[in-house]
């Protein structure tokens, strides 16, 4: 099996948001950036599949030099190659999926597993969209996978409910948490990542088709009152609830 | 030339999501500031009675394409549907809500019709011909307004933002227009086969008008009946912070917050809950926010807009009770 794991570079989630100074972006300075979260479940079950059936793990991450940690903490947890697929400009999910199936139409992978959603821009698109450029299924959310005879069985989260889906090979499965429980790099996986070399590769270019006009602050909630302390203080928040918020 | 919209019904077992009346009603809004012309459409099998029910919420007109190939949902054969009806109706605008459906369907439907999506989007504005889309980013911590610039604009909305308004009992049913797609094998690369309920006739917190939520202030899984039986009084879901998920003591699914579910209730009442951020990512857009806990520095004071000091195990049965009176159970 051949497998690419799309990761994205993302700011750690205690991020406190500033906008930047054009108005439509935040602004990086102090920002730390991490794995994306969800990416973490996909390089997991990418390492787990090669681990039982053989074959290869790919990272692969679309944007800026920086993106290069990410792919360092890929392959420390194990992955055996990286590309970067090189854009120093922020891009929409359409252009993003689009450079990254452009080069994976030359690496021919038997699955290709990207994170439910980037927790920067909450898109979850990426993976749906480089499915249908590459002409092959896709499946979103998913909690549980099985792989056999050129085949996948996967469960998927919905509300209130799951689905069990089928899908032919080549697929692309967007990973949920619940899928596993990634590990944390070995000392021995992060000394060996430092001598993996990661490929870069200028990115085929699209224009973004969602454009930002302004990024702005939600608006301030007003700090909020407290009612009283203990169990007395309960009839006078149900009546608050009842006839000042009048939501029950 | 006047734009023709398109808003996606969805349906389970011929049931018709509330979600997709929010947007249809959305659909409506803006089809009638753009001068434009709306249609609904619905997929599955035997799906004519549950169309006929969008007509109350906005739409007189609506597609149905039955096959029992799709009585399930498939991400590649309903795509398929909706690039053929988009192209048979020349739409440029196409309406979904963002529930796991629309998530998933949407950035296909985008790759074939030659579309791109705003994701999400808690605004829409009529804005000269155009509609200028607000969506959160950064989990919430801020907001952007966005333009889709393609051939065909894709919006997904935020479930429980957009008023779906009580049907129009005088409205009428809607017209409904029966096309047929053609669906091979190969049409089908992934399909769903089975569906299972997680929690029956329980309450997913995205789709909750009032949620519960408990953390690990509770001390205990075995006292999370507490947050059950008070769920219950107010039909609210029940919803947990990562801390309680990842010890165990509750279903993933349950869990609010950046790497949980993004909620908009118009109730949230956080029991036990800290507040860090990224429980707050999930929730802080909930219309009103109640929070019960014994540490009166809890950042989840910051966001509550009424707050209870002192020990959950003790208020939850006195507010349960105090509840049931008020709502005459
Ligand atoms: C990458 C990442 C992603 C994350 N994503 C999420 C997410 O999606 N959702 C999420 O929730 N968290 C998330 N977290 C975790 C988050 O940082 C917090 O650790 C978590 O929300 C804490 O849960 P808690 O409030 O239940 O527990 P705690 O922080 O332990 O808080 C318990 C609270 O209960 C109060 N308390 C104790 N006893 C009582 C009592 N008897 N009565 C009343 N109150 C009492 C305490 O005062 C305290 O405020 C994430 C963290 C990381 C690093
Ligand atoms: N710039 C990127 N480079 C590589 N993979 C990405 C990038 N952006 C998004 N992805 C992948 O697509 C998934 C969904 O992202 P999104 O659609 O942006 O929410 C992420 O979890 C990643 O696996």
């Amino acid at each position: 099996m051949k497998i690419a794991v799309c990761v994205s570079h993302v700011p750690d989630t205690e991020t406190k948001v500033k906008i930047g100074s054009d108005g439509r972006t935040i602004d990086p300075s102090g920002v730390n950036y991490i794995v994306n979260p969800y990416d973490e479940f996909a390089i997991e079950e990418a390492l787990k599949i090669r681990e039982k059936d053989g074959g290869e793990v790919l990272a692969v991450s679309l944007g800026g030099d920086s993106n290069k940690e990410t792919l360092r903490k890929a392959l420390a947890m194990g992955a055996d190659k990286a590309v970067l697929l090189k854009d120093k400009d922020v891009r929409d999910s359409f252009a993003v999926a689009k450079g990254i199936a452009e080069y994976l139409k030359g690496y021919e992978p038997d699955l290709i597993l990207v994170g439910k959603q980037s927790i920067d821009y909450d898109n979850l698109q990426v993976g749906g969209l480089i499915a249908e450029f590459l002409g092959i299924p896709s499946v979103s959310v998913v909690v549980k996978l099985e792989i056999a005879d050129g085949k996948l069985k996967a469960e998927r989260e919905i509300e209130g409910a799951h689905e069990f889906v089928e899908a032919s090979l080549p697929c692309v499965v967007s990973a949920q948490r619940g899928l596993n429980e990634p590990r944390y790099p070995s000392l021995k996986g992060i000394m060996q990542a430092k001598k993996k070399p990661i490929e870069e590769v200028e990115a085929a270019k699209a224009d973004s088709r969602v454009k930002v006009l302004a990024m702005k602050k939600p608006p301030e909630k007003q700090p909020g009152k407290i009612v009283g302390e203990g169990p007395e203080a309960v009839p006078e928040l149900v009546r608050l609830l009842h006839e000042e918020a009048k939501v029950i | 030339m006047s734009v023709t919209i398109i808003a996606i019904a969805e349906q389970r077992n011929g049931e018709i999501k509330k979600t997709s009346f929010e947007t249809i009603r959305k659909a409506r809004g803006v089809a009638d500031e753009l001068g434009g012309t709306l249609k609904a459409l619905i997929i599955g099998n035997a799906v004519n009675d549950a169309a006929k029910k969008l007509g109350k919420y906005g739409a007189e007109n609506v597609i149905a394409v039955n096959n029992e190939k799709l009585a399930h949902y498939s991400t590649t054969g309903y795509t398929k549907v909706v690039a053929e009806v988009v192209k048979k109706e020349n739409a440029q605008m196409i309406f979904l809500s963002a529930t796991a459906f629309g998530k998933d369907l949407a950035p296909c439907v985008a790759a074939r019709v030659d579309g791109a999506v705003a994701a999400d989007c808690t605004e829409l504005n009529v804005d000269g011909g155009d509609i200028i889309a607000t969506r959160p980013v950064y989990a919430g911590k801020a907001l952007v307004d966005v333009k889709v610039e393609a051939p065909v604009k894709i919006y997904t909305l935020r479930p429980n933002v957009f008023p779906a308004g009580d049907p129009d009992e005088s409205g009428s049913e809607a017209n409904v227009e029966e096309v047929t797609v053609e669906i091979s094998d190969d049409d089908l690369k992934s399909k769903v086969t089975e569906i299972t309920e997680t929690s029956k006739g329980k309450l997913d917190v995205t789709e909750a008008d009032i949620i519960v939520s408990g953390g690990r202030g509770l001390k205990s899984p075995d006292n999370f009946y507490l947050i059950e039986e008070l769920a219950e009084v107010l039909g609210a879901a029940v919803g947990a912070s990562r801390a309680v998920v990842d010890a165990g003591w509750r279903p993933h699914d349950e869990q609010v917050g950046q790497t949980g579910k993004t909620v908009s209730p118009v109730l949230y009442i956080a029991v036990g809950i800290s507040g860090a951020v990224q429980h707050l990512a999930g929730m802080s857009s909930s219309k009103y926010i109640v929070a019960i806990n014994k540490d009166n520095d809890a950042p989840i004071f910051q966001v509550a807009d009424y707050g209870i000091v002192g020990d959950a195990l003790e208020i939850v049965p006195v507010l349960k009770e105090e509840l049931k009176k008020n709502l005459g159970k």
